[in-house]
């Protein structure tokens, strides 16, 4: 297996509500920013990672669209479907195929253009990451999934209402000094407890946006890159997939992220680091529960200890592990299959020392975890300047 | 110069509290009245519709322009709460007020913007001396199904201007629009209620337009906001105007004369007249006014008027905006409303 660097990364001018962009639109400005950022002249393969072109833009066949509308026909090009997961899984992929020796050159990139339908249709959109038949069709949606998750974790750790809302503070903090975050708002621990309840205990505060947008790396042989690149090399030191039960109710446990504990198990053991070596963190915020519990899974601070990470201000940025550095999907926005690919243009930029007013300080090793429906997959990326 | 020599407006008395309608629905009254930024609005009695407050609203424009109604030249009525699909509204309107049988006759849609519509063709009538004056009234029976977000804020009211060449209160000064294909917001043939596009009619749609044409109309006069002493913007909500008004640089003073919403809700094509009547009833010699409505589908139109001291003569001839919207007021229940509204019907 060849070793892999992140040779060029690109993400849109701005996330949110894209009126005048369609989905192709999206995705080709991400795409091309990545590439002009790898000065790459030319690429071999790409992946395009996306939820629900078809739910939420009427679009399958992405990986032909893309590759026509970005001009580089007749390269391989194929959609990765994952869920919320499908950017990481299609950057996964994207790493196989350099690793593996069959191409040089791989383009990924996650899109979706979610404000095309309405909210209703959104919802139902975004429910198709759940088990349709044994819990959306009862009528359960995310934000009530991932509200059990939360009572659950409150009741049996203490975790409070107000540790919840200290995760979108902290989120809304770093994504202020993120052009590209769709609510770059400074926001208190008051707003988001006294904002809409959506699923108690989740209120619209404690929930992602819908959004549009994309992102795009180019990935190539650490070699070809430390013959290229200009700027310092990142390497991909751990790629690891896992899945969990789709549904809730076939889990052991309702707090737990299974899939999330045995995606990182196996990063961290590719990489040779374990969480302490790690200077910097982009996680899969959906819901501010669901950061709580990535950071447990991760084994960034011990099981049920997750809640006072935000409030003690141990993963802001200056704290002993800055999470979210972004913004998150909270302040950034979560354009579904955009999401795993944006995480690593994060860590990428971090590590290259381009982040600006939230670099931060020396970070040479930084993880990603992205994951889709109440974390029925995971994928985790472990990457280091080398 | 050609401008407004009489206007009226109409509001019906009775009112449904954003309360009232959440408490039935299930749905946060404290935030959909922070999130909407209204109180209350107007319905229509159920012995009213467009073409009543129409009636309304230009008997007194006429009794403010003190002219004689056989004189009338055009009478055009914008709205898209037209109680007939086929016959027309102007024809009850010019027999209500003596208007007939020498008077061109016209209905106008645009979902919202049909009224400022009315007044646009009207005042190009006038101006070209084909007429010597001309009625133009925008008004609504707005529809909102129930439970949407629309229920909150579809209202009802009237407001009516008749345009000439002399005794002019309001001369207009420009005139500017700016139209694009945007469908944000429709209701096709044989539907109850519209349909809308939810957050797809802010930025997109009335943002984009109403800053558009205020803009456009603001460049080609060679004027700023510092120069008008009032603006109005159509008013679907609270906070659409004021964010309108603050992005343009207008001053909350500016907007709030005639910023009616929060109380009357949004009356559709009688939105921006509306709120030009409130900013009739106290304006003076000398204020300039910058006058933008909304349709969805989409458009804007424009309008700039200098105030002369004609203003003074009429304005106590009828009864003012304000006090039709503050006084007199007759609180629903939901149930009343929706028997009002047609939304229930009693078994034949």
């Amino acid at each position: 297996m060849r070793d892999v660097a992140v040779l060029g990364v690109g993400i849109n001018k701005k996330w949110g509500e894209l009126w005048e962009m369609s989905l192709r639109d999206v995705f080709v400005e991400a795409a091309l920013a990545a590439i002009d950022d790898a000065g790459a002249d030319h690429i071999d393969s790409m992946y395009v990672g996306c939820m629900s072109g078809g739910l939420f833009a009427g679009q399958e066949h992405l990986g032909c669209l893309m590759a026509d509308y970005l001009g580089v026909k007749p390269i391989p090009a194929t959609r990765i479907e994952s869920a919320c997961a499908s950017g990481s899984a299609a950057f996964r992929q994207g790493f196989i195929e350099v690793a593996s020796g069959m191409s040089d050159f791989v383009l990924v990139g996650g899109v979706e253009k979610m404000t095309d339908v309405s909210g209703d249709e959104a919802t139902y959109a975004l429910s198709s990451a759940s088990d349709m038949e044994y819990e959306a069709y009862h009528g359960i949606t995310f934000p009530g999934l991932y509200a059990l998750m939360a009572r659950d974790h409150m009741q049996r750790f203490g975790t409070t209402r107000e540790q919840l809302a200290h995760v979108a503070v902290k989120n809304h903090r770093h994504g202020a000094m993120n052009p590209v975050a769709q609510f770059p708002s400074v926001i208190s621990v008051k707003d988001v407890v006294e904002s809409v309840m959506v699923a108690d205990p989740l209120r619209i505060l404690d929930c992602s946006p819908i959004t549009d947008g994309a992102a795009a790396a180019v990935l190539c042989p650490l070699e070809t890159a430390r013959k290229l690149s200009r700027k310092p090399v990142v390497k991909v030191l751990g790629s690891a997939q896992a899945s969990g039960a789709i549904a809730l109710h076939s889990r052991q446990d309702l707090s737990r992220l299974d899939s999330t504990e045995k995606a990182a198990e196996k990063a961290y053991r590719m990489a040779g680091k374990s969480p302490a070596d790690l200077h910097v963190v982009e996680v899969h915020d959906c819901f501010t529960i669901a950061e709580i519990m990535v950071i447990e899974a991760l084994g960034l601070v011990e099981r049920g200890k997750g809640g006072q990470a935000a409030e003690s201000g141990m993963t802001s940025l200056g704290g002993r592990i800055p999470v979210n550095t972004s913004g998150g999907l909270k302040s950034k926005g979560h354009p579904g299959g955009a999401t795993g690919v944006a995480q690593v243009v994060e860590i990428t930029r971090q590590l290259r020392g381009e982040s600006g007013d939230r670099q931060v300080k020396g970070a040479s090793t930084g993880l990603t975890q992205n994951m889709g429906g109440t974390g029925g997959s995971s994928v985790v990326h472990i990457f280091g300047v080398v | 110069m050609a401008g407004i020599i009489g206007y009226g407006a109409y509001i019906p008395r009775s009112r449904i509290r954003v309360e009232e309608i959440a408490k039935i629905w299930g749905a946060d009254a404290p935030s959909y009245k922070r999130g909407l930024g209204l109180e209350e609005k107007s319905v229509p009695g159920p012995d009213q519709d467009t073409i009543t407050m129409s009636v309304e609203a230009a008997r007194k424009a006429v009794k403010r322009a003190g002219i004689d109604a056989r004189e009338i030249g055009a009478v055009y009525v914008g709205s898209e709460s037209h109680p007939y699909a086929v016959k027309p509204s102007g024809t009850i309107l010019a027999e209500a007020i003596g208007a007939t049988p020498e008077v061109h006759s016209a209905s106008f849609e645009f979902a919202c913007k049909a009224g400022s519509e009315a007044m646009f063709v009207c005042l190009c009538q006038v101006e070209s001396g084909r007429i010597k004056y001309g009625l133009a009234v925008g008004a609504d029976t707005s529809q909102g199904a129930p439970g949407d977000a629309l229920e909150y804020s579809a209202s009802a009211g009237a407001a009516a201007f008749l345009f000439g060449r002399e005794d002019v209160a309001a001369e207009v000064v420009e005139t500017y629009s700016y139209t694009t294909d945007t469908p944000d917001f429709w209701r096709r043939e044989y539907q109850h209620y519209p349909r809308h596009a939810g957050r797809f009619t802010g930025e997109p749609a009335y943002f984009k337009h109403v800053l558009g044409a205020a803009n456009g109309i603001m460049a080609k006069a060679g004027m700023k906001a510092g120069d008008f002493t009032y603006a109005v913007f159509h008013q679907p909500n609270g906070k659409f105007p004021l964010n309108a008004g603050r992005r343009l640089g207008f001053t909350r003073e500016q907007i709030e004369v005639g910023r009616l919403v929060p109380k009357l809700g949004n009356t559709y094509s009688g939105s921006s007249p509306l709120g030009l009547t409130a900013i009739l009833d106290v304006a003076r010699a000398g204020d300039r006014i910058l006058m933008v409505s909304y349709g969805s589908g989409a458009g804007s139109d424009g309008f700039i008027f200098n105030v002369t001291g004609r203003i003074d003569e009429i304005r106590e001839r009828a009864a003012t905006t304000r006090q039709m919207l503050d006084t007199n007021r007759v609180y629903l229940d939901y149930g009343t409303y929706v028997k009002y509204r047609g939304k229930i019907r009693r078994a034949e």
